[in-house]
């Protein structure tokens, strides 16, 4: 019976489309002709579906279509930068458009009570599922910022023949140092480097915990025949660290990347000479 | 001698992410009275290592910052709060090179050399509480 009721909307199809993509545009929810593909599709495949369906909506064939569909546009909403109010809109305005198509070609009261009851099932658990389709695709985003930056931010620099440096900007937690040496330790294999400049001027602090995972990536290295420098030691982290009790004795430390730089030349008995000007 | 509270906030600290926030606004309070780089990276260096312990082994809690001042100096003082199991022996664990965590033992009594002011209260099974401050001339 029901089924009947909201069959109807089907040859209502086109005027469902244009008053829902006008109440979007009243509510500033559009966003042009993307979203017009988008909402043709849905329009299309919902009604089909309403009017195909002859035993439950929630478990039909047609109705995991549209779920699918509606699913994939509010992931795709999310990232396209639209706001959580913004995407729930755009079904709230379907329900409006068709509430108001119904009302038009159902005359009978009680008729029309149920169908509304029914269409406000439907779509309120389809809204719930855009929702959560829509936080879905934000953590997406996020989740792949997370990847780049901690890629980003451990970058392994060759700065010469048999030297790799690995300058180390932010926070040290154990994670990231994993990441740290993980890259290190590949690079060095990679390009048969036999020193390693671990730079820390970017680190903030050096507490007892990155003084063990320093210590730590340090060993590492020597343990694969390279050699360590750790570089860009600032004065108040060098004399914190000491206050701290944190013994660097057996670790090469150097101020800077630069004095760093020098002491890998020396020990490749390398010498940067100053080009003599001839005339 | 008698301190004085001007400013005063809580943070919940329930997980590593809360790390680095917490140190950043203890070296706000820093900053704000003035507090030389070297001083404010002694205590933030000590916040984070008091902050790591009671993550570890107080599995969480809460800190307060304050800004404080003696009349003479103004200073910082964060506060560790945990409800965890607590230390058995304060002694032990105030030992350079002690640590039941398989790390390097010196949070504890490194931390007490980077302050000017070090307390800590703890009883078995009620959980730990370390008051450090730090003053911008100490
Ligand atoms: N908040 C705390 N609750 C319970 N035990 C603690 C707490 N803080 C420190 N401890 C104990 O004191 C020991 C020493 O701490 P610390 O000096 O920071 O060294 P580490 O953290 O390297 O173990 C720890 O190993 C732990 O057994
Ligand atoms: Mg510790």
């Amino acid at each position: 019976m029901q089924n009947n009721l909201l069959s109807g909307l089907k040859e209502h199809e086109n005027k469902l489309l244009t008053i829902w993509s006008q109440i979007l545009q009243e509510t500033g929810g559009g966003d042009g002709a993307m979203e017009e593909e988008e909402s043709k599709e849905f329009a299309s495949l919902f009604t089909s579906a309403l009017a195909k369906s002859d035993v439950s909506y929630e478990n039909s064939e047609e109705f995991e279509k549209v779920e699918d569909l509606i699913v994939g546009i509010a992931s795709s909403r999310g990232k396209r930068g639209f706001s959580p109010r913004e995407n729930a809109q755009y079904l709230i305005s379907f329900k409006q458009a068709a509430s108001q198509i119904l009302s038009e070609i159902i005359k009978n009261p009680s008729e029309f009570y149920d169908a509304s009851l029914k269409l406000n099932e439907i779509l309120d658990n389809m809204t719930i599922m855009t929702f959560e389709a829509y936080m879905k695709g934000r953590e997406d985003i996020i989740s792949r910022q997370v990847d780049e930056i901690s890629e980003i931010s451990t970058p392994v620099i060759t700065v010469w023949d048999g030297i790799v440096a690995l300058p180390i900007i932010g926070t040290l937690d154990s994670s990231r140092t994993q990441i740290v040496m993980e890259n290190l330790l590949q690079q060095i294999v990679d390009t048969g480097s036999s020193i390693a400049i671990l730079d820390i001027s970017g680190v903030p602090a050096v507490d007892s915990l990155v003084a063990q995972h320093l210590i730590k990536t340090v060993s590492a290295t020597r343990l694969m025949g390279a050699e360590c420098i750790i570089s860009g030691i600032r004065p108040e982290i060098a004399q914190t660290v000491v206050h701290l009790g944190i013994d660097l004795t057996g670790i090469l430390t150097k101020a800077s990347l630069a004095s760093a730089l020098r002491t890998a030349f020396d020990m490749l008995q390398l010498q940067v000479v100053k080009r003599k000007v001839i005339g | 001698m008698t301190t004085i509270t001007n400013n005063r906030e809580e943070a919940l600290i329930i997980k590593e992410q809360d790390v680095v926030p917490l140190r950043n606004r203890v070296k706000e309070y820093g900053v704000k009275i003035g507090m030389s780089i070297l001083n404010q990276t002694k205590l933030i260096t000590a916040t984070s290592e008091l902050v790591r312990n009671l993550l570890k082994y107080g599995g969480g809690g809460k800190v307060i910052i304050e800004s404080v001042s003696n009349g003479r100096d103004n200073g910082v003082r964060v506060t560790f709060i945990d409800n965890g199991p607590g230390i058995a022996d304060i002694t032990l664990a105030m030992k350079d090179g002690y640590s039941t965590g398989k790390s390097l033992g010196l949070g504890l009594p490194g931390t007490k050399r980077l302050v000017n002011e070090f307390d800590i209260k703890s009883e078995l099974g009620n959980g730990t509480t370390v008051t450090i401050t730090k003053w911008k001339n100490g």
